[in-house]
């Protein structure tokens, strides 16, 4: 098994972070795993995007231009990545402020409405939590257990007491998850 | 049981010079390996083994201050990314010139100039045709993993003690910003300071009664001694070509198609390589792991096996020029590359490689992806 | 008819009035006869020698006409390139911070090419010595401008004087570098008359005695002559040093100790 993901959308909406917990995660459960980011200025405000490897085997490349899954949480994400999900794979994006839809049918596409659900639970700051439980709904790479060990390993000792705050936006992300089209 | 962790390759060379038993780093800010610097205050080498991490008013005071630290017999290292890299350039020929062993790290960023943030293979001609003035060559050691990031740690220093000669990581933007897998060894002890004096008989710790003084120069005037002094350098880079040449196979052993890369691009071409074995074609990659020395035998060697070496770099073609020089004709070597920072892609470079040695040349050429 | 006396007779404990530093090799020295350069040497080495620091002293030499120091100071000594001697200093000291480290500059390694180095080490409080010795003028390559020649003055690449409007103005580091909260103890002396060495090497004793006490970084300039870059005698470089490097550059302590 391997799973190449690509998550994309503005600084500050967690991209980096999620894509952390998920590599953290994949570690704990003894996977092969790399985290490639964007960096610099995008870090701060512009868009960011990071390529999450998940594997069974040895990693070739951690840096790709074709992807399982993407992950789109903006506009320009969107624009840029749609074309760049292997045929077959998956997308899910929040709808909040996407005004150009993906078009693409030879693929799955899901929607999440992570960050609606989030701001009416007052957990904005943890809405990409909501849309790492939507994405795992679909592909379950990872078990509960080690998602938990993966946010221990990834938050800070301090910021603990978040961590179930943030397994409860997982589970609700699990939950608000819809198929747009799916193939057969 | 093992200590295992998701690192970036710029934390994962932190930690591992705290490990390798390094004694002191002097370094200066600069994108993309500024966590070098930032990762050794925040994780208290002081406190550990007693490492000494200063941070410098400039690229040019921390490498004299290496400089200083390496004339006295101590594991010291810097760090820079390519603009910073250039700025030492004056420091690192003045320890070629007094053989002081040092730890080098050379995050690339794509250039000239200020250029970009973004990761790059561009600095492979600085690094391993000398860079700053004079004859003189290092060790360089190209990771194409954050493991190798770690490790080349305690390989650089070991290697810079065994020849007395100035050892550079030469990483990128990718291999320092990325996160992987990286499984640490014990902490090594640092040399106290009678066990400098007792290895490093040449380093400047103070006069005692029983020794003459110790100088650390570059300089004598004198043109005979001068050429003598050259010749033995060149003779020790002669015996590093005979004895350090590192490298990786990938499925070589029955190809017929070779990429040569290293670093990130090594990765690229590593799945380049499972693309183009899914599709029936026998290709391999050869990985320098030392840039200098270049594996020139084993090119050489393969060279009589394959009908063709494709050489993939985040430059304008650098490396590629070695590689011509170690076949010398025998196949044809081919160059592509991607510039200002932008990392080539698996399929990309396969199928660059397919158009120059496997289909017609007519068929339309690749247009490589716009990011 | 009082006898002649022989050489041993001569040479007993009781007779001796000076004698020559052990730490000063038997090498010749390099500097033009009639230069202050030898005399610093002189005075750092029988400090170190008279406290018994030989073994725990390195010392970093710049480029400049002292570029050779090590030839004649019998200690451990590493060459810096030109105008890094206090970035060399810093990395040994950090890693030798028991050791006796100094740096001895000229005008132009100190102040022109190294004024970073310098500055920051000044501002870190290094716990090293740096020796300053300025002449106002490029001996070693022949005489060129320096950070530090006096307006008027005739140079090499200032044949019909300095011009303060296109060349600046003399650098007065010294008076810069103690206004730091870094350095201890900055003082300004020469080594022209007997008096003055006198008093250089009280000073040069309490910078080194400073540095065992990790109190800072300690700064003694010593204004010296250029008989050959001035063109001039030795004694006419000394007496136009007191009539117009004086001047621009008081000798004396700058910054002394709050008691």
């Amino acid at each position: 098994m391997t799973e190449e993901i690509i998550i994309a959308g503005f600084g500050g909406q967690g991209v980096l972070s999620m894509g952390k917990i998920l590599a953290y995660s994949g570690m704990m459960q003894n996977k092969e795993v790399s985290w490639f980011p964007s960096y610099g200025p995008e870090m701060r405000g512009g868009t960011a995007n990071v390529t999450v490897i998940i594997s069974d085997e040895r990693i070739s490349s951690p840096i790709l231009n074709k992807f399982d899954t993407a992950i789109i949480l903006n506009q320009q994400s969107m624009d840029k990545f749609e074309n760049s999900v292997k045929e077959g794979g998956l997308l899910i994006y929040d709808p909040n402020g996407i005004v150009r839809h993906p078009v693409r049918t030879d693929i799955n596409i899901y929607t999440i409405e992570a960050s609606d659900e989030a701001s009416k639970l007052g957990l904005a700051k943890i809405f990409n939590m909501f849309v790492l439980g939507g994405y795992l709904s679909i592909k379950p790479l990872i078990d509960a257990e080690y998602i938990h060990k993966g946010l221990e390993k990834s938050l800070p000792l301090r910021r603990h007491n978040l961590i179930p705050e943030n397994e409860k936006a997982i589970a609700r992300g699990k939950e608000i998850v819809h198929a747009v089209h799916v193939l057969n | 049981m093992k200590d295992i962790r998701l690192m970036k390759g710029n934390e994962a060379i932190a930690e591992g010079v705290i490990r390798a038993g390094c004694d002191g780093y002097f370094g200066y800010p600069i994108t993309p390996q500024s966590e070098v610097l930032e990762y050794l205050m925040a994780n208290n080498p002081e406190e550990r083994t007693g490492m000494v991490v200063l941070q410098a008013e400039s690229e040019i005071a921390s490498i004299h201050m290496v400089y200083g630290g390496a004339a006295a017999g101590k594991r010291v290292m810097t760090s820079s990314s390519s603009p910073g890299i250039s700025l030492m350039q004056e420091g690192i020929s003045f320890m070629a010139g007094t053989e002081l062993p040092c730890l080098l790290l050379n995050v690339v960023r794509g250039g000239p100039g200020l250029g970009t943030i973004q990761p790059s293979q561009s600095d492979y001609f600085q690094a391993v045709k000398g860079g700053g003035h004079g004859d003189y060559k290092m060790i360089v050691l190209a990771p194409a993993s954050v493991q190798e990031m770690y490790d080349f740690a305690k390989l650089g220093f070991e290697l810079a003690f065994k020849h007395r000669i100035q050892v550079m990581v030469l990483s990128d933007g990718a291999i320092g910003q990325m996160m992987e897998k990286v499984e640490l060894d014990d902490q090594l002890p640092r040399l106290t300071d009678a066990e400098i004096v007792k290895k490093y008989p040449w380093a400047t710790t103070g006069k005692t009664p029983d020794r003459p003084r110790n100088i650390i120069t570059s300089l004598d005037l004198n043109p005979v001694k001068q050429e003598i002094i050259n010749q033995n350098l060149q003779k020790k880079f002669r015996h590093i070509e005979q004895t350090e040449v590192r490298f990786e196979r990938f499925m070589c052993d029955d190809a017929e198609y070779l990429f040569v890369a290293y670093g990130s691009s090594a990765r690229v071409c590593q799945k380049a390589v499972l693309l183009g074995r899914a599709k029936g074609l026998k290709v391999g990659l050869l990985r320098p792991i030392t840039l200098f020395p270049f594996p020139v035998d084993e090119l050489a060697r393969l060279a009589k096996q394959v009908k063709g070496m494709q050489a993939i770099e985040m430059s304008a073609g650098q490396m590629v020029e070695d590689v011509r020089l170690s076949v010398n004709g025998v196949v044809p070597v081919e160059h592509y590359g991607r510039l200002g920072g932008i990392i080539p892609a698996p399929d990309e470079v396969l199928h660059v490689l397919e158009q120059n040695f496997i289909h017609s040349k007519k068929e339309k050429q690749y247009e490589p992806a716009t990011y | 008819m009082s006898q002649l006396l022989t050489r041993e007779e001569i040479c007993v404990p009781e007779n001796e009035v000076y004698h020559r530093t052990c730490l000063l090799t038997d090498a010749a020295l390099s500097y033009c006869p009639g230069c202050g350069h030898g005399t610093a040497h002189r005075l750092i080495m029988e400090v170190i020698e008279e406290m018994n620091l030989q073994a725990d002293t390195i010392g970093v030499a710049p480029v400049g006409c002292s570029v050779l120091a090590y030839d004649f100071m019998d200690i451990d000594m590493q060459q810096a390139a030109h105008g890094r001697a206090p970035a060399v200093a810093t990395g040994i000291k950090r890693l030798y911070p028991d050791k006796f480290v100094f740096t001895y500059q000229g005008d132009g390694d100190l102040a022109a090419i190294g004024t970073g180095e310098t500055l920051h080490a000044c501002n870190r409080g290094e716990n090293i010595t740096i020796f300053f010795v300025n002449n106002g003028i490029y001996g070693m390559t022949g005489g060129q401008m320096a950070p530090t020649t006096l307006p008027g003055m005739k140079t090499a690449t200032s044949p019909f004087g300095r011009d303060v409007t296109t060349m600046g103005y003399p650098l007065k580091i010294t008076e810069l570098l103690a206004m730091l909260p870094g350095t201890y103890y900055v003082t300004r002396q020469s080594v022209h008359t007997p008096a003055n060495v006198r008093k250089a090497k009280k000073a040069i004793e309490k910078a080194v005695q400073y540095q065992k006490l990790k109190k800072g970084l300690c700064f003694v300039e010593i204004v010296s002559n250029c008989n050959s870059g001035w063109k001039m005698t030795p004694l006419e470089s000394n007496k136009w040093m007191e009539e117009n490097m004086f001047p621009v550059y008081p000798l004396g302590d700058i910054k002394v100790p709050k008691p």
